[in-house]
């Protein structure tokens, strides 16, 4: 018997069913296809002004740093703020985004490069599919568009995101990721982030910067 | 469940096998403060819960003497204990033991339902809001894990001693954290026990507070042999007798004799 | 299976780890951090514990109904381009591992946190293969340059100090300046993050384990704050997830409740910094990401759990709130458990997988103060489990001859109440008659574990029953 087959034929026998009973498949593809929500905490569950204050709070508490722009055109300007601010290098790289590639980069004096990171880059840019007000969580999904070496590799990563696409809970942006992608199927990656890299595993002193980015700076676009 | 009104509770007293051996003036101070709230208060020929035949994974034995307790409670309108550990065995764990054995789950239920630790009982179903006690100094008190987490002790002892008269309460840090009693576990696993009570016995001291309560005798003995043995001039108690007014004799573990105790080797 | 555990020498190990003052300063970490974040966490969030009454019926749910949750998984993984095997013990695991990592010609592979590599010691197996295995997150890092096992689940160097960590990397790291600072926490971090950039770039294969498998849509859930996870993963051509059975959930939103409970259960944070959704390799248009996906479903000793008592305990997420509130494990710390898992959850799992003849001690050694039930995410009642096992030890005569002997004498007379109450009569005279000066024992026999630490406070004397009688006899109503 193959192991898979010794595998479910002990986890059947140790349940006390035989895998074909109507009632238990019926329970399962319900479930899948239902995917009932569960507790949804009220916290994020505010609309408008009140849910993006509630995002940025949470942002601050993750240890990430926010700012809020009026419109697209003035997202590289931020960048180039936040840059020099910090002492940075007037370096970005980022992926084939078209909402990204459509900012007037040229009225900034930052060298763009393109495509995924290698691991020399000091600062990158991505642009969010999605935040979540409840934990101030940014949501990203792999592509050509937003390559995922971009969120982990650079130093420092800028996340631009949308206020609408600003949703109250992880739920609702697996609807819209359902919705994008279609019932069942994923990007490749997913990636939830919540601050910049830290780490507790010496003396559990938090420190950030472990191996991923040492400053997360989030972009909100209120247009 | 409740008693039929303007009838006194018949209460059996289920003392414990500690407080029976090493320290009766609990069950006294337990008898007097349920016969203060209006208790007809009796104490059947008894002898263990269970429990550590229970925790040594002796389902036998411990079934055994569970239905011995059965029958021998199952008359009471209540039946209190002046231990969060034990109240919590018949309570939380009776049910259990007789899973497969309806007609012994029903009376193990039925028992269950009407057990309580004496400081829970007083104020939770008696209403009990005060006793009439006097004592002088500070307290600081431990929360014994069985009542704490089993059976949700935390204010009503509390509540009470708020209540005599001097007493103050200076609560300790950790208060909710094991003192490292366990049962057979201080004897099996000394080693490791010792360093629980050692840590317990560091936020005591570090209380200030004159005098140490808790409501479970295996703890107060755990941590009052811990304090005399570093010679920590702590003066550990029951909470019953101290809310009860009977605080005549000496603390746990301490010389009954003041005189002899100098020449002490 | 060969199991490299000092389960048995459970005492040896507390009474040497009891008596290491760099441990025990270690320790005092565990007991400050953890407990006042969760607490925090936990306040702060009104939901929270119907939150973990909605993460336990998830894990039973999935339990129940295990065999087609993992079907369905398959299927979707096959979708999305992965390949799934299976398992049956650490072997088979250690095998399949290694065949994907020489079709891959793998010299380095990059391993993020997994504490089911642990139990099928698949780096033993990889380096005794010619391939080297790096362990990337900071603590696993760590302990690997020691050559030690996690002390904790989620914080596995959690034993060791900041100078401990400093000889090593100055022992390890032999190319750098060795007049160089790192007496700051955060140098030993910055040179670890460059040190382990390298290999990270250089790796051929990367292996994590996963917190949770969904179903729905064939995809592999990791959590990390530190990133490692994802350069792990994504950098190498090829990404192997090592997974037991149990990780499965049904659906992104049954993720997406138990993520809830996890990190605040397990470090106070609302969420932890990367939770990373991984289905399948890279896709044609993707500019980054794995070639290859396979998936490691490894049983060892998990079917057979279910339907037992201990099918609770494969509800675990392995927060590590249990052991973070353990007075045990602030005593003696992980590595006196003698295997993978430490802790209450250890005491309970570490005997299901590698026999309760080996690990017998484990649920022993607790004094049942039922915190770690009282904090864990998924209400997996520990207490009750351990109990469990000291009841099929007593069974197969495993309980030590005294303790059995002992339980038998007092058994004797407490169900003969007039025995008893005649024996314990005497006993108690003669013990207060003898306490009576000074009103405690330093010394009495048959209790030299009672006394090594502490005083036996002497008893009153008589007994309660024999005053009562006394006292009251024909009075009682």
């Amino acid at each position: 018997m193959s192991a898979r087959d010794d595998i479910f034929a002990n986890i059947r026998r140790s349940l006390g069913v035989n895998g074909s009973e109507t009632i238990r498949r019926q329970i399962v593809e319900d479930r899948l296809e239902r995917a009932p929500k569960g507790v949804i905490p009220k916290r994020g569950q505010v609309s408008g002004e009140e849910r993006l204050a509630l995002f940025k709070t949470m942002v601050e508490t993750s240890l990430a740093t926010v700012t809020e722009v009026s419109s697209p055109a003035e997202v590289p300007q931020a960048i180039a703020l936040f840059l020099r601010n910090h002492n940075l290098p007037a370096t970005l790289r980022m992926g084939e985004d078209l909402r990204l590639k459509a900012m007037p980069w040229s009225d900034t004096s930052l060298e763009i490069t393109y495509g995924p990171s290698e691991g020399r880059d000091l600062n990158a840019v991505s642009h969010a599919f999605g935040g979540i007000a409840e934990s101030g969580t940014l949501a990203l999904v792999s592509g050509p568009e937003n390559p995922s070496t971009l969120n982990f590799l650079p130093d420092n990563h800028i996340i631009v995101v949308s206020a609408k696409d600003i949703a109250s809970d992880y739920e609702s942006v697996w609807n819209r990721v359902r919705f994008a992608y279609g019932k069942g199927s994923m990007p490749r990656t997913v990636n939830w982030i919540t601050g910049p890299s830290r780490s507790g595993d010496i003396e559990q002193t938090l420190l950030l910067g472990a191996h991923g980015p040492r400053r997360l700076h989030v972009v909100v676009v209120c247009d | 469940m409740s008693p039929p009104p303007n009838s006194k509770p018949r209460v059996g007293l289920f003392v414990t096998c500690l407080v029976d051996l090493m320290r009766p003036s609990v069950g006294f101070a337990a008898v007097k403060l349920l016969e203060d709230a209006g208790c007809i208060v009796e104490a059947p020929v008894q002898t263990c819960c269970g429990q550590p035949a229970y925790n040594s994974g002796d389902r036998g034995t411990t079934r055994d003497l569970a239905m011995r307790l059965i029958d021998t409670f199952h008359g009471f309108d209540y039946v209190v204990a002046p231990s969060g550990s034990c109240a919590g065995m018949i309570k939380a764990h009776y049910p259990e033991l007789f899973e497969e054995d309806p007609n012994w789950r029903a009376k193990a239920d039925a028992l269950a339902a009407k057990t309580f630790e004496l400081t829970s009982f007083l104020v939770d179903v008696l209403g009990v809001t005060s006793v009439e006690a006097t004592f002088d100094g500070a307290v600081t008190y431990h929360d014994s894990c069985s009542g704490l987490r089993e059976l949700g002790l935390k204010s009503q002892p509390r509540r009470l001693l708020a209540s005599v008269e001097g007493l103050t309460l200076v609560e300790m840090n950790d208060s909710d954290v094991c003192c490292g009693f366990g049962g057979t576990f201080a004897v099996k696993y000394s080693d490791i026990s010792g360093a629980i009570v050692d840590a317990k016995a560091k936020n005591i001291e570090a209380a200030q507070a004159p005098t140490l309560l808790a409501g479970d005798l295996g703890c107060l003995m755990n941590m009052a042999g811990k304090l005399s043995r570093d010679g920590k001039p702590v003066q550990v108690r029951h909470v019953a007798e101290v809310l009860a007014g009977m605080t005549e004799e000496p603390p746990i573990g301490a010389a009954r004799a003041e005189a002899s105790s100098k020449g002490r080797s | 299976m060969t199991v490299h555990s000092t389960s048995p020498q459970f005492k040896q190990n507390a009474a040497r780890a009891l008596k290491d003052g760099q441990l025990q300063k270690a320790l005092g970490n565990v007991k400050q951090g953890f407990i006042d974040k969760r607490r925090m966490a936990a306040d702060k969030l009104p939901e929270f514990e119907s939150l973990r009454d909605s993460a336990r019926d998830i894990k039973n749910h999935t339990l129940e109904h295990l065999d087609l949750y993992l079907e369905a998984y398959e299927e979707k993984v096959q979708a999305s381009g992965g390949h799934v095997h299976f398992a049956r013990d650490a072997q088979e695991a250690r095998d399949i591992i290694l065949a994907i990592c020489r079709e891959a010609g793998a010299k380095t592979v990059t391993k993020g946190k997994s504490m089911i590599s642990e139990e099928i010691e698949i780096n033993r197996h990889l380096e005794a293969n010619g391939i080297r295995p790096v362990e990337t997150d900071l603590g696993e890092y760590i302990i690997q340059l020691r050559g030690e096992l996690p002390s904790h689940i989620i914080a596995p160097a959690v034993h060791l100090n900041a100078t401990q960590v400093e000889q090593d990397f100055r022992r390890v790291h032999t190319h750098l300046d060795a007049k160089r600072d790192l007496s700051e926490p955060v140098q030993l971090l910055t040179e670890a993050r460059a040190v382990l950039r390298e290999r990270f770039l250089a790796a051929d294969v990367g292996i994590t384990g996963a917190n949770f498998l969904v179903a729905e849509t064939g995809t592999s859930i990791i959590v990390t704050n530190e990133g490692n996870g994802d350069l792990t993963q994504i950098l190498p051509k090829t990404h192997i997830v090592l997974a037991s059975i149990e990780k499965i959930v049904p659906t992104l939103e049954d993720a997406s409740q138990l993520l809830r409970v996890l990190a605040r259960s397990a470090t106070g944070q609302e969420i932890s910094v990367y939770t990373t959704f991984s289905t399948g390799p890279r896709r044609s248009a993707d500019a980054d990401g794995p070639e290859n996906y396979h998936v490691v479903l490894i049983d060892n000793g998990r079917s057979s759990m279910l339907g037992t008592s201990f099918e609770e305990m494969l509800r675990c997420i392995r927060c590590g709130a249990c052991m973070n509130h353990c007075p045990v494990y602030h005593a003696v710390g992980g590595h006196a458990y003698g295997w993978v898992y430490p802790g209450p959850m250890g005491a309970v799992l570490t005997p299901s997988l590698i026999g309760v003849d080996q690990a017998g001690h484990l649920p022993n050694a607790s004094t049942f103060c039922g915190r770690c039930e009282s904090v864990c995410p998924v209400r997996i009642p520990l207490p009750k489990l351990m109990r469990h096992w000291r009841e099929r030890e007593f069974e197969r005569h495993l309980t030590p001859a005294t303790v059995r002997s002992g339980l038998r004498f007092w058994g004797f007379f407490a169900k003969r109440p007039a025995l008893y109450r005649l024996a314990t009569r005497a006993a108690m005279a003669t013990l207060g008659f003898m306490g009576r000066q000074r009103g405690r024992f330093t010394w009495l026999p048959l209790a030299k574990g009672w006394t090594k630490y502490r005083d036996f406070p002497a008893p009153q004397g008589e007994t309660f029953q024999a005053r009562w009688q006394r006292e009251r006899k024909g009075r009682a109503a």
